[in-house]
């Protein structure tokens, strides 16, 4: 038996570097993503993220599906706040057929997309202190996460795939005890996201790990496409709910939040004032139902919407609007539009083509987080791992919507 | 407004324009677009949102190329195309916005629309060496999966797993 030769590997002249792979399911990348990791010791000299993994073709079989059934696919786009995501879908296709929803689910949906948005900011902030070892506030605002999910159900009969809009209007209204549980979750909610700020505002160790991290200034943030709470963490206060008003948002009282150095700290700051703001919001639909009172929550034209059950059972048209919806959906004009709303994360935008047929030519989603992503080496180049923690969190990747 | 300006300052370059549910389109040709996109940089379209593509199927030329960007101060919205058959390329716009990069590798991806000069043309959502580009009309919906597109009845052959040999 021969001896064995060995070589030592030559030490390049930088020092030797290390490569880690950092997902696909790691615990800090929510969801399934994956970032090759280069480093000189702690620091972190090169990442390059690798996504796809949550790719399911939802562009192409939106072009196979009518305009009604691409609405469950919106869902699992952003899953951590569905409702917006329908919202968002529903109001590009009636910019499409240049239609508007009837006054009372327009209030709806600012209300469930309000919800949605505290849902969302609960999770992201939440995730991102567990990630950095704060634990105790995200138990805290599950709690809340909780009742916001209740309230899906009773609105939607669907808690994380809520499916809840239709074009032209909603599937259905909410039940009567719907606005006294709401109430009270208004109420509770404030007093979680005072404990929340309690809990981390003024911890050393979460400014720490979070002032200074993840630093952007405005050009920069423009340049990578940033919109959104991380936008504004950069100092920039573009909100779309204010700037291009869409379901007369611009009839309600509330504050853009807007903070100036981009860092993790910043975003923080700016999610917390949101939903704060968000709450105000909620406050004032709660307020505007019982004005408005009882009515319908979608269009009354049967070349949109359904007719209801009990017309199709008794009258010949209803009965043959149904069958002409589902079978040949609805008409629609031939044209392109690109619609836009304000997501938790930021911009969400719906291109549509329609070429005049059943299903759409060609669906594009442009989701809020994919151009954030795209910043990531950049963000952490040069800096520590835990820092590429604090900042995967900050961003809220949702690889849902980023693979689509 | 902005294509007026373009217009002036720049003749020709728009070759046809639409306005839609009060979304603008312009129509501008390849060799064109750095020139125009320059121009309404400084206009203040400084936030590019997107980069996507539409495949016309047998039309000639096949591709549209999409872009939207923003004006961040005077809110307003503009739809950019660029008409490129098969095999043409697009100028890439890494250099003058950041979030190109991304957008236009996943165009790349999904329908094979080469950018000219993009620093780094990889494959974004699929892997490398998946075959075609899933959002052309012509990619099946199916994926080309045998399983998809044979009887469901048919039973299990190791054969069938190489359609193509």
């Amino acid at each position: 038996m021969s001896k064995m030769e060995t070589t030592l590997p030559a030490l390049s002249p930088d020092g030797d570097r290390m490569i880690v792979n950092m997902g696909p399911s790691h615990n800090s990348t929510h969801g399934t993503l994956h970032i090759v990791l280069e480093l000189d010791g702690e620091f972190i000299v090169k990442a390059t993220p690798q996504i796809g993994y949550l790719h399911r073709g939802v562009e192409k079989l939106g072009e196979n599906l009518t305009y009604q059934q691409f609405i469950p696919l919106t869902d699992r786009l952003n899953y951590c706040s569905s409702l917006m995501n329908n919202v968002g879908y529903t109001l590009a296709v009636e910019k499409l057929l240049g239609i508007q929803d009837p006054p009372r689910s327009r209030v709806l949906r600012v209300l469930c997309s309000e919800l949605a948005r505290i849902g969302d900011h609960l999770v992201c902030i939440g995730i991102n202190a567990v990630d950095i070892g704060a634990f105790t506030a995200f138990l805290y605002m599950f709690k809340e996460r909780e009742t916001i999910y209740d309230l899906f159900e009773m609105m939607a009969g669907q808690r994380l795939h809520s499916s809840f809009t239709r074009i032209g209007g909603l599937f259905r209204d909410i039940p009567a005890e719907f606005e006294p549980l709401c109430g009270q979750f208004v109420e509770s909610c404030e007093r979680t996201i005072d404990e929340m700020e309690r809990l981390l505002t003024h911890n050393p160790i979460w400014a720490d790990r979070t002032k200074g991290v993840g630093a952007i200034s405005a050009e920069d943030a423009i340049g990578w496409g940033y919109t959104g709470p991380c936008l504004r963490a950069a100092g920039v206060a573009q909100d779309l709910r204010v700037a291009q008003p869409y379901l007369d948002y611009e009839t309600y009282e509330f504050d853009v939040a807007i903070a100036g150095s981009g860092d993790v700290y910043d975003r923080y700051l700016v999610r917390t004032e949101e939903m704060r703001q968000s709450l105000r919001i909620v406050r004032q639909c709660l307020k505007r139902l019982k004005e408005i009172g009882p009515g319908p929550v979608i269009v009354e034209d049967y070349k949109v919407a359904l007719p209801p059950k009990e017309k199709v059972y008794t009258r010949m048209e209803s009965l043959i609007h149904h069958f002409k919806l589902i079978m040949h959906g609805i008409d629609m004009p031939v044209g392109e539009v690109y619609s836009a709303t304000e997501a938790a994360n930021g911009e969400l935008g719906f291109y549509i083509v329609s070429d005049g047929t059943k299903s759409p030519y060609r669906i594009h989603v442009r989701p809020p987080c994919f151009p954030i992503f795209s910043s990531f080496e950049e963000q952490v180049k040069g800096r520590l791992i835990a820092d590429a923690i604090s900042v995967l969190g900050a961003m809220n990747i949702i690889a849902g919507e980023m693979d689509r | 407004m902005v294509i007026e300006r373009i217009d002036e300052t720049l003749p020709g370059a728009v070759l046809d324009r639409h306005a839609f549910r009060g979304d603008q389109t312009i129509v501008v040709g390849r060799d064109r677009l750095l020139e125009v996109i320059d121009l309404i940089y400084k206009e203040g379209f400084q936030l590019l949102l997107d980069v996507t593509a539409v495949d016309g199927g047998q039309r000639d030329p096949r591709f549209d190329v999409v872009y939207h960007l923003l004006n961040l101060t005077s809110q307003e919205r503009l739809r950019i195309k660029v008409r490129v058959g098969e095999r043409e390329s697009v100028p890439s716009l890494v250099s003058r916005f950041k979030s190109a990069d991304w957008a236009e590798r996943e165009t790349m991806d999904m329908f094979g629309i080469p950018f000219e000069g993009h620093p780094d043309p990889r494959r974004l959502l699929m892997w490398e060496d998946f075959p075609g580009h899933p959002l052309r009309k012509d990619f099946p919906l199916d994926g080309g999966d045998v399983f998809c597109s044979q009887d469901i009845g048919a039973s299990f052959s190791p054969d069938a797993r190489s359609p193509h040999v």
